[in-house]
């Protein structure tokens, strides 16, 4: 098994060698690591969801720690950038009406983990560890009545969760050269 | 006829151009027009002149945030938020760069990418993950194309006063780059892969899914914009073009390409999340949709007369095929005069001769595309989707419909969305 797994990162370092198109000879592999390091878009599936694990509890102090209640509100609501706990409106019979909120509203818990990888804080983006966006992940959906206190949440877990809006979505078509925008649409 | 002006004579021989409703003897002779007298002043050169031209000091359009009132560009911090293109001056198909719209997905920090260190990575499922770099790029076989790009909050409402304030979030450049689909030929796409996903190298990595049958058709990964590299509002250097969608997909600062198994619903897509199927529909591809640009509102006719209605048609589902003119509110429609040819996913340009006869009225124009979708009225959206007609009326998806424009007895234009 061990030199199975090993196998890619061999073929890998092998072909950067070779390292060029077919047709025309031009660029080079990437090594495995300079492909994790840019490979931040998260899958529903989880695929690409580094190791790292965190809780809410943890994540509530994340929250703290990294000030995002300065912008957000101390519990997620009340501050001057969007909130982050649903509102009194929605139901699990209509979790639309929870609000544009992006953990109740997102279909995968990984939309939100995504987010904020990438996104937050505002202005200080990239800086947070894999173990506090877990965290923070936590704590987001802890408020938001979508996971409990103590779960703990890592690659394994994060994309198991049913987000209330899973299957409520409307995907897009299956766009084909010369559709029109929406069949029987005139216009 | 005491005019000797050379183009009032081309005017007046070629008559055909004004067939339809105008007669020769409306044309009234330009009265008082006289050839400017006074000193002639003298544009001194200077190194900056020679080596990267500017225009004429008498020629003053500019850009202006999106929306009016909205947040200003730059901000205190120097992020730039949205910007719009001063349609309303525009001539033919080509927004200048420096007039050409700009969105972000929030307020950024343009990226100050060094191109001799920026590559491209394209992975996922592929045979063989690839990095270029920007030189690797250029050595590949290259295509110019002519695209419009069209930002999702492009759209009129009553408060909106200029062609530039309802319409000024489209624009139209000359691109230049490697079809994506040699890309990703050379990686080698693998079974089962109907999407990919592209992401930029700003702040927050702006990201979007597109799919794969759309990016082997006809995506560009471009850094060419109008004869030059592109601009770093454009994503410089690299920006990939997906010619027809809403303006978000048009990835900046391009560095990644992942072939995928499915719908990401990354970042960027996340804004396009959706319960309802026809907004979804309608939410990504652009319909037909065409502005007037002179006249406009915010302009002035200075009377009655002989005036060229100029506008631009654009269709995210191919070429402009047919433009349509009403002068009087909708109620009767002449076919236009297509400047040149349209392009397919372009802005193209077109003219329609009116003899205004100094009474108010309100002009309008509607476009078909190479699909048979026609430019609908507002109303016609709401009749079609059955809901009542009120000014809270948003039509659904990206809005495309028809522009009206109220011209008064004194000349003055507003627009006329009540
Ligand atoms: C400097 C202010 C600021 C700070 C600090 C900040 N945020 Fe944000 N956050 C924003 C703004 C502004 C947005 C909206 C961004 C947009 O619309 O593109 C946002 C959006 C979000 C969203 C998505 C909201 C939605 O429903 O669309 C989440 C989740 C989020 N922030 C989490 C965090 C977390 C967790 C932290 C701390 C690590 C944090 N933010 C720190 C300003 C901030």
């Amino acid at each position: 098994m061990r030199s199975l797994s090993l196998l890619p990162l061999l073929m890998l370092v092998a072909g950067s060698a070779l390292a060029q198109s077919p047709t025309y000879g031009l660029g080079r592999t990437p090594t495995a690591e300079e492909i994790r390091a840019w490979d931040i878009s998260i899958s529903p599936a989880g695929d690409e969801l580094p190791p790292g694990r965190g809780t809410p509890e943890e994540g509530a102090l994340v929250y703290q720690r990294k000030r995002c209640g300065t912008c957000h509100g101390p519990e997620g609501e009340g501050g001057r950038a969007d909130r982050l706990v649903k509102r009194e409106s929605g139901s699990a019979a209509d979790p639309w009406a929870w609000g544009r909120v992006l953990p109740i509203r997102a279909p995968y818990a990984t939309v939100v983990w995504d987010y904020i990888n990438r996104g937050m804080p505002l202005n200080r983006e990239g800086t947070l560890t894999a173990d506090e966006v877990y965290a923070l992940t936590a704590y987001l959906l802890y408020i938001n009545d979508v996971i409990a206190e103590d779960q703990v949440l890592d690659a394994e877990s994060l994309p198991q969760i049913e987000m209330p809006n899973r299957e409520t979505w409307a995907e897009l078509p299956d766009w084909k050269p010369g559709m029109p925008r929406l069949q029987g649409y005139p216009y | 006829m005491g005019s000797t002006r050379p183009g009032r004579r081309g005017f007046l021989k070629g008559g055909a151009a004004l067939a339809g409703g105008l007669t020769m003897g409306a044309v009234e002779p330009a009265l008082g027009q006289t050839l400017g007298s006074g000193p002639l002043g003298y544009i001194k050169g200077t190194d900056e002149l020679i080596a990267y031209g500017e225009r004429s000091r008498f020629v003053t359009s500019v850009r202006i945030q999106h929306p009016p009132g909205g947040r200003p560009s730059p901000d205190g911090f120097g992020l730039v938020f949205h910007v719009a293109t001063p349609l309303q001056d525009s001539v033919g198909v080509i927004t200048p760069s420096s007039l050409h719209f700009v969105g972000t997905t929030r307020g950024s920090f343009m990226p100050d990418i060094d191109p001799q260190e920026h590559r491209l990575m394209i992975h996922g499922m592929v045979d063989r993950p690839l990095t270029f770099t920007m030189e690797d790029l250029k050595r590949l076989p290259s295509v110019t194309r002519t695209h419009f790009i069209e930002c999702a909050g492009n759209s009129s409402r009553s408060d909106r006063r200029t062609a530039q304030e309802t319409h000024g979030m489209t624009s139209c450049a000359e691109w230049t780059g490697v079809p994506l689909s040699v890309l990703l030929e050379e990686a080698g796409v693998q079974d089962g892969a109907p999407w990919i996903v592209c992401e930029g190298t700003e702040e927050v990595k702006g990201s979007s899914s597109i799919p794969m049958a759309k990016a082997m058709e006809d995506c560009l990964v471009a850094y060419g914009m109008n004869g030059e590299d592109l601009r770093a509002q454009q994503g410089f250097p690299l920006r990939l073009m997906v010619p027809g969608f809403e303006g978000i997909f048009h990835t900046k600062y391009l560095r990644r390409i992942k072939v995928v198994d499915r719908y990401y619903m990354t970042y960027n897509d996340y804004g396009h999340l959706t319960q309802d199927p026809d907004a979804a529909a309608l939410g990504y591809q652009i319909g037909p949709k065409s502005v007037i640009t002179y006249p406009s509102g915010g302009q002035e006719l200075p009377g009655r007369g002989f005036y060229e209605i100029s506008g631009l048609a654009w269709s995210g589902g191919g070429a402009i095929r047919r433009v349509e003119v009403s002068t009087d509110g909708g109620q009767s429609w002449s076919d236009a005069e297509i400047k040149g040819t349209a392009d397919r996913m372009a802005h193209a340009r077109f003219g329609f001769s009116w003899n205004w006869n100094g009474q108010a009225t309100e002009l309008q124009s509607r476009c078909t595309d190479e699909l048979g979708q026609v430019q609908p009225s507002r109303a016609q959206v709401a009749e079609f989707f059955e809901v009542p007609l009120g000014p809270s009326f948003r039509v659904p998806g990206r809005d495309n419909s028809i522009q009206p424009w109220r011209v008064a007895s004194d000349g003055s234009v507003h627009n006329a969305i009540a």
